[in-house]
């Protein structure tokens, strides 16, 4: 052995920052647009600062862009600790990384510019959509190839959530963006009327199941038993949770579709998985949760444990709350409500933002070869303004969802509505209010990351030096 | 569903709820020389410290997946979802909205009744209906014609005296139950950029107002005494009949500025009321009717 294998953690760094920037960015997006909301008059009649092209920028600046930038992170990070080898195909990762971020950018130009396929999450038109699968493929051979070249028997459990969520992205993009390029900058679905509507909500909520979840419990896998220093709670519960979440969260699309014209099997399959969804759900919840015991005092001391136990207890509360929201009933009274956006934020900024941001405290000193961030108590401080933004933002919006589907439904006995929709938005300002006021806490807790990165990666004791490959342990 | 299509969702889902009992018994149930369950790791140990327990499944949780599973299971039996199985209920979601529709409109019918008979003039001046008028307007007229009914460029104002097609009872309820169509004819090829100016000044003039170039009121009234007057009226009164509005009022439809007035003359209008009859029924049309009529009290003629 001439010189010791090293991890490549240079693609991972800059992921990491990468993230940080992105949340930045898409979380001050959403702030904008939720402002406008309140004030309509700070779209300053400009066309690309209209609700309606920011909309779309905030949902893929803060899902692919902040999102993906943290998964590309752990997982690179996790994958290469987890199977003891360097990364399989450095020049591969290096490309990731620069595509990933032209993509962004080519992103955040043509949103503006109202370039649009007009599919939910799936808005980019036709030539990034194909950049997006060639960086996917290289992804996937870069993931796929370390586990591959593993020294270890098994694979650790963060790998099949990461594998799970690479594939089934891929073969979600590629589907969903089959498309007949007109133009350069447009196209149209290959896809039929309601088929369409059926492939973008299979899409739509897969996303959910896979980039927002599966990636996200392999982040959990990995930091939460790292950081409690505990085992993880149970292998066959991690086993029956894994399988069951992967093949039932395919079903779960149509209940986007309830009460539409989405034939009444396609609507009565979405709900019935859904429902059955709650279990495999918690399972992960459990396996985290479960994992601190024995080291339930860490919590009083390492606010980077109360991100990762906070974001499970999220995570938990919405993979309740959706399945309730997918039973036909209850759907009848929250489908196009604010109740839907206050669970996607319970979901999108409550577990995935919480858990990243976790990891990323975890990560970024390990990453420049120190023990701690900067600042222990600036992470305490991000801790609390992200958690009661988070309450405001979601609570003002289950309030704000129930009254406009009450209002709407409303009817006097001689079969008029009871109000208008202009009235069930006026009684919706005070509400747009509060969610801004949670949104700016949560903005101003990523401010606060952002300097304690800065602080910890520029410090004079942080170093790059390139860190070897741990040997397996036997046994 | 065809027969294939059928099948392969019978299939797949059917499979998925057995694959989800069958991971669930077999983790739970234990076979001779099975790692015992408890509080030993598996053995593996990743990046030097990640180890697994192998804990049993939590009980409630467990349950709680068997649960959803009968749920589910219970709900194809009584719901469509297996396949083309329609379930044991018959319930689809057209029949449940026809079922609602049917139930609200018996209701409605009973409380519509009570104004059936009684003229516009009558119900204009009922407290009753005019409560329920104002709420149909509200969600069913207000979004073009304003919550105060003030209307919009474009959107008539129904509480201006003159209504262009009328304001007799007679003249509204056709107006709603039919819609509209009023088409006013591009004029600039015809008159020329001089006679549009010429035109509109002597337009701008006929409400009582100083026409901001008072030489060419004569000119532009020769114009609209050749071109304008078979529809509006020598007087500049317009025809009810074809929907030509009134020019001498102080309402204007699109705007009463010498630049708004030119735009419709060079470019002529064209403007579409929907027909409600369908959409809403006789009796709500007639109370809407009656609100209109109530806005304000007819014009002299």
């Amino acid at each position: 052995m001439q010189r010791a294998e090293t991890y490549n953690d240079t693609v991972v760094r800059q992921f990491a920052v990468m993230t940080v920037v992105w949340g930045i960015v898409g979380m001050l997006v959403g702030v904008l647009i939720a402002a406008q909301l309140l004030f309509p008059a700070l779209n300053f009649d400009i066309p690309w600062l209209t609700y309606s092209r920011l909309r779309p920028l905030h949902t893929n600046a803060v899902i692919f862009a902040f999102g993906g930038s943290a998964l590309f992170a752990s997982s690179y990070y996790v994958v290469q600790r987890t199977c003891h080898t360097r990364l399989f195909a450095a020049p591969l990762a290096t490309f990731t990384f620069w595509g990933w971020q032209l993509i962004i950018l080519a992103a955040a130009v043509t949103l503006p510019l109202g370039i649009t396929s007009g599919k939910e999450y799936a808005e980019l038109e036709w030539p990034i959509d194909l950049a997006i699968a060639v960086v996917w493929v290289a992804y996937a051979i870069v993931f796929l190839g370390t586990l591959a070249i593993r020294k270890v028997k098994h694979i650790y459990v963060a790998n099949w959530f990461f594998a799970a969520f690479i594939i089934t992205v891929a073969v979600l993009h590629i589907v969903n963006s089959a498309e007949i390029p007109v133009s350069m900058w447009k196209s149209y679905s290959v896809y039929p009327g309601v088929v369409d509507a059926m492939v973008q909500w299979w899409y739509g909520h897969n996303a959910v199941g896979f980039f927002l979840t599966a990636g996200f419990l392999g982040i959990m896998y990995y930091f939460v038993p790292k950081q409690a220093g505990r085992p993880v709670y149970s292998y066959r519960l991690s086993v029956v949770h894994f399988w069951a979440l992967i093949s039932i969260y395919m079903w779960a699309g149509p209940h986007h579709l309830i009460y539409t014209s989405l034939p009444d099997w396609a609507q009565s399959l979405g709900m019935v998985f859904s429902l059955m969804l709650i279990a495999p759900s918690w399972g992960g919840m459990i396996n985290g949760i479960m994992t601190l015991s024995g080291a339930w005092h860490k919590l009083r001391t390492d606010p980077i444990l109360k991100f990762l136990i906070v974001s499970l207890s999220f995570y938990g509360m919405s993979t309740f709350e959706g399945p309730m929201m997918s039973i036909k009933t209850v759907n009848a009274l929250s489908h196009y409500t604010d109740w839907t956006i206050g669970h996607v934020h319970s979901g999108a900024l409550g577990w995935v933002a919480m858990v990243s941001i976790g990891m990323l405290y975890a990560l970024i000193p390990r990453l420049w070869g120190r023990t701690e961030m900067y600042s222990t108590r600036l992470i305490d401080l991000h801790f609390w303004t992200t958690t009661i933004g988070i309450v405001l933002y979601v609570a003002a919006m289950w309030i704000a969802g129930v009254m406009q589907g009450l209002m709407w439904r409303a009817t006097n006995p001689d079969g008029t509505l009871t109000y208008t929709f202009v009235e069930s938005l006026k009684a919706t300002y005070p509400f747009y209010a509060v969610r801004l006021a949670g949104g700016v806490l949560v903005l101003g807790g990523m401010f606060l990351m952002a300097y304690n990165v800065w602080k910890t990666i520029t410090a004079a004791n942080a170093t790059t030096a390139e860190q070897p490959v741990l040997q397996p342990a036997h046994g | 569903m065809s027969g294939f299509w059928n099948w392969w969702v019978v299939l797949l889902v059917a499979a998925n709820i057995v694959f989800a009992v069958w991971l669930l018994l077999s983790t739970t149930s234990t076979k001779p020389g099975d790692q015992h369950a408890g509080p030993e790791t598996t053995g593996h140990t990743w990046d030097g410290d990640l180890r697994e327990y192998n804990n049993p499944l939590p009980r409630w949780w467990l349950g709680l997946f068997y649960l959803t599973v009968v749920f589910a299971v219970g709900y194809l039996v009584l719901y469509p979802g297996f396949g083309n199985y329609s379930g044991t209920l018959g319930w689809t979601q057209i029949r449940q909205w026809q079922a609602q529709r049917d139930e609200a409109n018996v209701v409605a019918a009973r409380e519509f009744a009570r104004f059936d008979g009684k003229s516009i003039e009558a119900l204009a001046t009922d407290p009753a209906a005019i409560r329920i008028a104002k709420n149909l307007f509200a969600n069913n007229c207000a979004m073009c014609h304003g919550s105060d009914a003030r209307g919009a460029k474009g959107f008539p104002n129904l509480t201006s005296p003159n209504l262009t097609w009328g304001r007799t009872p007679e003249a509204i309820v056709t107006t709603i139950s039919g819609g509209r169509q009023g088409v006013m004819p591009a004029w600039a090829a015809v008159l020329g950029a001089d006679g549009v100016e010429a035109v509109a000044n002597y337009v701008y003039s006929l409400s009582g107002r100083a026409a901001p170039a008072p030489a060419l009121v004569s000119a532009g009234k020769e114009k609209f005494d050749t071109l304008c007057a078979a529809c509006h009226g020598a007087d500049g009164r317009g025809t009810v009949a074809l929907g030509a509005p009134n020019l001498t009022d102080a309402y204007w439809i699109y705007g009463g500025t010498l630049a708004a007035i030119k735009e419709t003359v060079s470019n002529g209008r064209s403007n579409r009321m929907p027909a409600h009859l369908e959409l809403l029924g006789e009796q709500r049309v007639r109370l809407l009717a009656a609100y209109v009529y109530s806005l304000t009290p007819a014009a002299a003629p």
